[in-house]
C-alpha cells in the first residue's frame, strides 16, 4: 500500500493519466446516473470510487468499458479518446472490466474462461501460465465447470480472464460482494503484484475502509456527481462519511 | 415385423429430422433467434440442387460442393445484415421478418418455379437398399443421410469444444455482454453461427431433396419437424436434437404404418404430449441465463 | 482535494401533473366513429352487391388483425396459428348447418365454441415461450386441419357448401351477409377497445416486454395473457363463420391455411401494431394492394411481405404509428398522456416509448410512479 501512495504523490505533471474520464454525464432512459464527472488514473496507480447504492459506481465503469453511450463527456485511453468504441475494441484498446457478479461463463471450465479473455496474439507479460502462477490453485481445477467453485475462486478466474488481455487499465466492479473478508483480503493482497506491470486499476468498492488501504486516490460518487475526491490521507472519516451520505455542509464545518 | 421396420426407418429418418433441426438449436442457443424461414430455406437449397447443379455437370450426390458453401456465405452476409439489424429492435422483430421472410421466399420460390413437386434427381442409388430379411430393408440413402447427420453432429460438437472459435460461441452463446468485456465481437461470432446454421440446413434440404420430393410450399412442413425435433429433445442439447428427431421419426413412420394418412398427425401428437408433460424435452440443455 | 460544497439530498417540488387520455380531448371521435358506422351500414342500399362483397372481405380482414394485433401487440404472444380458430370457426357453422341451423345465427355460437375450445389449447401452447410457443401454435392449426380433414361428414379433404341459405334471394343474401360481417367488425373492435381500457389491458401493457416485472406479477399476468388468448381465439373463430357464411364452402386446406396467419400479420404491421387504428389502416393498404395487383399472382403478398419485413425493421410503429405520433389523434384513446406544466417535451415522453428503438409497443405504459 505504501508502494502506491508513494507512486501517487510523485508529482502529478510529470507522467500523463493512462486513462482519464472528462465530464461524463450518462442517462438511463430519463434518470440521470452520471452529471459531469471527471478523473484521471496514473499507470501503477490504483483510483477508488466509493459511494452508497445507485450513486452510480457501476455505470461509470461499465460506460469507461464502453458499454454505455455517455450523453456528454469523453473517455480517453492513453491520450486517445476512445468515447465512440464498442466494447469489444476497447479491450483492444487496453480496457478490460471485471464485472460486478463476476460474469464467468458457466459453459466453459476454469481454463477455458481463462482462455477466453486472450485477445490477439497475446501479446503483454500476462499468458495464462502467469495468471496460474499468480492463482496456484488453478491448476489442479482447470477442467472444472465455474459453478462448482467458491465465491472467492470465481472471482480469481473472472480476474485472471480479464488479465489475459494485458489490459492498461483494469476496472474491477464490488470485488468483495458476497466474499467472506479474509478472501477479500487476499485477492486485494495481489493488487500490487498487478501493479508493477505498470497497470492501473480503477475499482468500485462498497467497502470503505478497504478502498481507503488499497488506493492511491479514491472519489466519492453520491447520485451520479462526485463529492469528494483526492488522496485518502486527506480526509477524515466524518468528511468521508458526510461525502458518502450528502449530509448537509453544516456537519462538515463541524 | 413390420412394425420393427417401421421402427427402424424412423431411426434413420430421426437423423433426417436431427440435421435439419441442428441448425436451429444453434441459431437459438447462440443468439436467442428462432428462424420461422428455416424450412424454406431447406427448400431452396433442394432447388439450387436441381436448377444450378446440372449447369456444372455435377453429379446430383455431390451438389452440397456447390451448395453448402454459398449457404455458408448466405449465413453469414444474412446475419450480419438482416437478422442483426432485427435482433437490434428484439426478439419479436426477428419472429416477424423471419416469418415475412418465410411467406416472401415461399411464394417467389412459386412464381418463379411454380407449385409442381420435383425431386433431386440420384438416379439407381434412390432403390438401392440393404434386404435384412424379408421385411426390413435399409436404404442406402436412408443410411447414408443418417451416418451424415451424425457426423455433422459429431463436427459439431467437436468445434464447439475444441477449437477457439467454439470456445467463442459459447461464450457468447452464456452470456453476451459478458463476451464483450472479453473482447469478442459478438456480432461476428453470431455471423460464423449462422454461417454454419445455414450450412448445416442446406445440407438437410439435400438429403430432404434426395429422399423425397419437394414443392415451394414444403418449407413450412420442414421447419415443423425441425422444431418438433428440437422441442422434443430438449432445448439447448445438441444431442438431444439427435434423440429428439429420432423419437419424431419412429412417431411418424409408426402411425404411418397404422395409417398412411396419420402419419404426420402421430408426429404432432407426440409433440405437443411433451409439450403438455415436459415442456423442457428429454434432455435439459445448458442453463439459460 | 475537493469536497462539493453541501451536496443536499435533491428536493425540488414537482409540479402538479395532468393525466388524461389523449392529447387533444377527442369528444368528436364518438360521434365520428358513430356516424362512420351507420354509412356503413346504409351501403347495401347504395351500391352492388359486388362492392359489399368486397367489404365483406376487408371486414374480415380487420377483424382477424384486430385479434392478432391484440395477442401480439398487447399481450406479446406472437401466435402464426390463429388460423386454428378461423378453421374451427368455419367448421362449426358447417355443423351447425347440417343441423338446419341458419350460417348468420351459427356466427356468434361458432365465436364462443372457439372461445371455449381455446381454453385447453391455451394449457398447452402457453407452457412455451416465444417462437417456440409460435410454432407450437402452428402445429396445432396444422393438426386441426389433419383431424377435421379426417371427417367425412364434414367433407373431408375435399370440403362441403354450407347449407342453410336454401332459396334465399341473392340481394338480400348479399345485404344480410354484408351487415352480418359489420356488426361482428364493430362487436370485435369494440372489444378489443374495452379489454384494453380495462384494468386487464392496463396489466397487459405495463409488462409486455419486461419479462422480471412479469414474473413478479405471477399468475395475474398469465392470466390475463390466457384471457386475451381466448378472446383473440372467438374473434378469429368469429371471422372463420363469416368466411363459411360469406364463401358458402368450406375446405380444410383453405380455411387452416398459414396464409391467413401472414396477412393478419403483415396487415397489423404495415398497419401499426399496438394500436386499434392500425389493423384498420393496414388492412386498407393490404385491400388496395390485392386489387390493384390481382392479376400477378402472389406478387401482392412478396410485396406486401417485403414492405412489412421494412417496417418492422425501420418504423416499427407502422403506418398509423407513424401519423399518430405528429399528430397526436387517438380515435380509441387507450393509453394515458402525462402533462407536465411547460414542458412539451415532457409530456410527450410521458407517453413512454416502451423502448424506443426496440420493440414497437402499446402507446404508453401508465407513468412510472414517484
Amino acid at each position: 500500500m505504501t508502494e502506491a501512495s508513494g507512486q501517487g504523490t510523485r508529482s502529478a505533471d510529470a507522467e500523463p493519466p493512462v486513462l482519464e474520464v472528462r465530464d461524463l454525464t450518462v442517462f438511463h432512459g430519463q434518470l440521470r446516473a452520471l452529471s459531469a464527472v471527471s478523473l484521471r488514473v496514473r499507470a501503477g496507480a490504483v483510483h477508488a470510487i466509493i459511494g452508497a447504492n445507485g450513486a452510480g459506481k457501476s455505470t461509470l465503469l461499465r460506460t469507461i468499458a464502453g458499454l454505455h453511450r455517455p450523453a456528454q463527456g469523453a473517455v480517453v485511453l492513453g491520450g486517445v479518446d476512445v468515447t465512440h468504441r464498442l466494447p469489444h475494441d476497447r479491450v483492444a484498446d487496453g480496457v478490460v472490466l471485471v464485472p460486478e457478479g463476476r460474469r464467468l461463463f458457466p459453459s466453459l471450465t476454469v481454463e477455458e474462461n481463462i482462455l477466453v479473455g486472450r485477445r490477439g496474439s497475446g501479446e503483454g507479460s500476462w499468458t495464462p501460465e502467469r495468471v496460474y502462477d499468480l492463482f496456484p490453485w488453478m491448476r489442479e481445477r482447470l477442467d472444472q465447470r465455474t459453478a462448482q467453485l467458491s465465491g472467492g475462486e470465481q472471482q480469481a478466474v473472472a480476474i485472471g480472464r480479464a488479465l489475459a488481455g494485458n489490459p492498461r487499465v483494469l476496472l474491477l466492479d464490488e470485488l468483495s460482494l458476497g466474499l467472506a473478508p479474509l478472501v477479500v483480503r487476499q485477492i486485494y493482497g495481489l493488487i500490487p503484484e498487478l501493479l508493477e506491470s505498470g497497470m492501473a486499476v480503477l475499482l468500485v468498492e462498497q467497502d470503505v475502509s478497504q478502498a481507503v488501504r488499497t488506493a492511491s486516490t479514491i472519489q466519492c460518487l453520491l447520485e451520479g456527481r462526485t463529492t469528494l475526491e483526492g488522496r485518502p490521507e486527506e480526509f477524515t472519516p466524518e468528511q468521508i462519511e458526510a461525502a458518502y451520505f450528502g449530509l448537509a455542509s453544516s456537519r462538515a464545518a463541524e | 415385423m413390420t412394425w420393427v421396420n417401421a421402427v427402424v426407418q424412423g431411426v434413420l429418418l430421426g437423423g433426417l429430422f436431427a440435421l435439419f433441426a441442428c441448425g436451429l438449436s444453434l441459431l437459438f442457443g447462440t443468439m436467442r433467434v428462432i428462424n420461422l424461414a428455416h424450412g424454406d430455406l431447406a427448400v431452396v437449397a433442394a432447388f439450387l440442387a436441381v436448377e444450378i447443379v446440372p449447369v456444372t455437370h455435377l453429379p446430383a450426390l455431390l451438389s452440397f460442393v456447390i451448395v453448402v458453401p454459398i449457404f455458408l456465405a448466405l449465413g453469414y452476409v444474412g446475419q450480419r445484415t438482416l437478422i442483426q439489424t432485427s435482433l437490434d429492435r428484439g426478439a419479436f422483430t426477428v419472429l416477424l421478418v423471419t416469418f415475412g421472410l418465410s411467406v416472401v421466399i415461399e411464394n417467389m420460390l412459386l412464381e418463379v418455379f411454380s407449385a409442381n413437386s420435383r425431386s433431386i434427381n440420384i438416379g439407381s442409388l434412390v432403390s438401392k437398399s440393404i434386404h435384412v430379411n424379408a421385411q426390413i430393408s435399409i436404404a442406402y440413402l436412408s443410411l447414408g443421410i443418417f451416418v451424415v447427420a451424425v457426423v455433422v453432429l459429431l463436427g459439431l460438437q467437436y468445434f464447439l469444444s475444441r477449437s477457439s472459435m467454439g470456445r467463442m460461441i459459447r461464450a457468447v452463446a452464456d452470456d453476451q455482454e459478458a463476451s464483450q468485456l472479453v473482447g469478442i465481437d459478438h456480432r461476428h461470432v453470431f455471423g460464423i453461427a449462422a454461417a454454419i446454421a445455414f450450412a448445416t440446413v442446406a445440407l438437410a434440404g439435400l438429403a430432404f431433396g434426395m429422399y423425397s420430393s419437394f414443392a415451394p410450399t414444403a418449407g413450412q412442413e420442414r421447419l415443423i419437424y425441425a422444431f418438433e425435433a428440437v422441442v422434443i429433445g430438449g432445448l439447448g442439447s445438441l444431442w438431444g436434437t439427435l434423440v429428439g428427431g429420432i423419437i419424431l421419426g419412429v412417431a411418424q413412420t409408426v402411425g404411418g404404418q397404422i395409417d398412411p394418412s396419420l402419419q404426420i398427425l402421430a408426429g404432432n401428437l407426440v409433440f405437443l404430449a411433451v409439450i403438455a408433460f415436459r415442456p423442457e424435452g428429454i434432455f435439459k440443455g445448458r442453463v439459460e441465463a | 482535494m475537493s469536497l462539493a460544497p453541501g451536496t443536499t439530498l435533491a428536493e425540488s417540488p414537482t409540479p402538479p401533473v395532468r393525466v388524461t387520455r389523449s392529447r387533444r380531448p377527442l369528444r368528436w371521435s364518438i360521434p365520428l366513429v358513430a356516424a362512420v358506422v351507420i354509412v356503413l351500414a346504409a351501403l347495401p342500399y347504395v351500391v352492388y352487391s359486388g362492392t359489399t362483397d368486397v367489404l365483406v372481405n376487408f371486414f374480415i380482414l380487420v377483424t382477424m388483425a384486430s385479434m392478432w394485433n391484440l395477442l401480439a401487440g398487447y399481450a406479446g404472444l406472437v401466435s402464426v396459428g390463429q388460423q386454428a380458430f378461423i378453421g374451427l370457426g368455419a367448421y362449426i357453422v358447417l355443423l351447425l348447418g347440417l343441423h338446419a341451423v341458419n350460417p348468420f345465427a351459427a356466427v356468434p355460437l361458432a365465436a364462443i365454441g372457439c372461445g371455449v375450445l381455446a381454453l385447453p389449447i391455451s394449457l398447452l401452447v402457453m407452457r412455451l415461450r416465444g417462437g417456440y410457443f409460435a410454432i407450437a401454435t402452428w402445429v396445432v392449426a396444422d393438426s386441426c386441419e389433419q383431424l377435421v380433414a379426417r371427417s367425412q361428414t364434414l367433407g373431408g379433404g375435399t370440403g362441403a357448401g354450407v347449407a342453410g341459405f336454401a332459396g334465399a334471394n341473392p340481394t338480400l343474401l348479399s345485404a344480410n351477409t354484408y351487415w352480418v360481417a359489420l356488426a361482428v367488425t364493430v362487436v370485435a373492435l369494440l372489444a378489443v377497445y374495452l379489454v384494453l381500457r380495462s384494468r386487464l389491458g392496463l396489466v397487459l401493457t405495463a409488462v409486455r416486454d419486461n419479462e422480471t416485472g412479469a414474473r413478479s406479477l405471477g399468475t395475474r399476468v398469465t392470466r390475463a395473457k390466457r384471457a386475451v388468448y381466448l378472446v383473440a381465439g372467438a374473434g378469429c373463430g368469429a371471422a372463420g363463420a363469416l368466411l363459411a357464411a360469406s364463401q358458402r364452402f368450406v375446405q380444410p386446406g383453405s380455411v387452416f391455411s398459414v396464409q391467413w396467419s401472414a396477412e393478419m400479420i403483415f396487415v397489423t404491421v404495415i398497419g401499426g401494431i399496438g394500436t386499434i387504428e392500425g389493423p384498420i389502416v393496414g388492412a386498407a393498404v393490404f385491400f388496395i394492394l390485392q386489387q390493384t395487383l390481382s392479376q400477378y399472382g402472389a406478387w401482392y403478398l412478396i410485396i406486401l411481405g417485403v414492405v412489412a419485413i421494412a417496417v418492422a425493421i425501420w418504423t416499427p410503429r407502422g403506418l398509423w404509428g407513424f401519423v399518430s405520433r405528429r399528430v397526436h389523434i387517438r380515435l380509441f384513446p387507450v393509453g394515458y398522456w402525462v402533462r407536465a406544466p411547460g414542458a412539451g417535451a415532457a409530456a410527450r415522453h410521458g407517453e413512454a416509448e416502451a423502448g424506443t428503438g426496440s420493440d414497437p409497443g402499446a402507446p404508453s405504459a401508465p407513468p412510472p410512479d414517484g
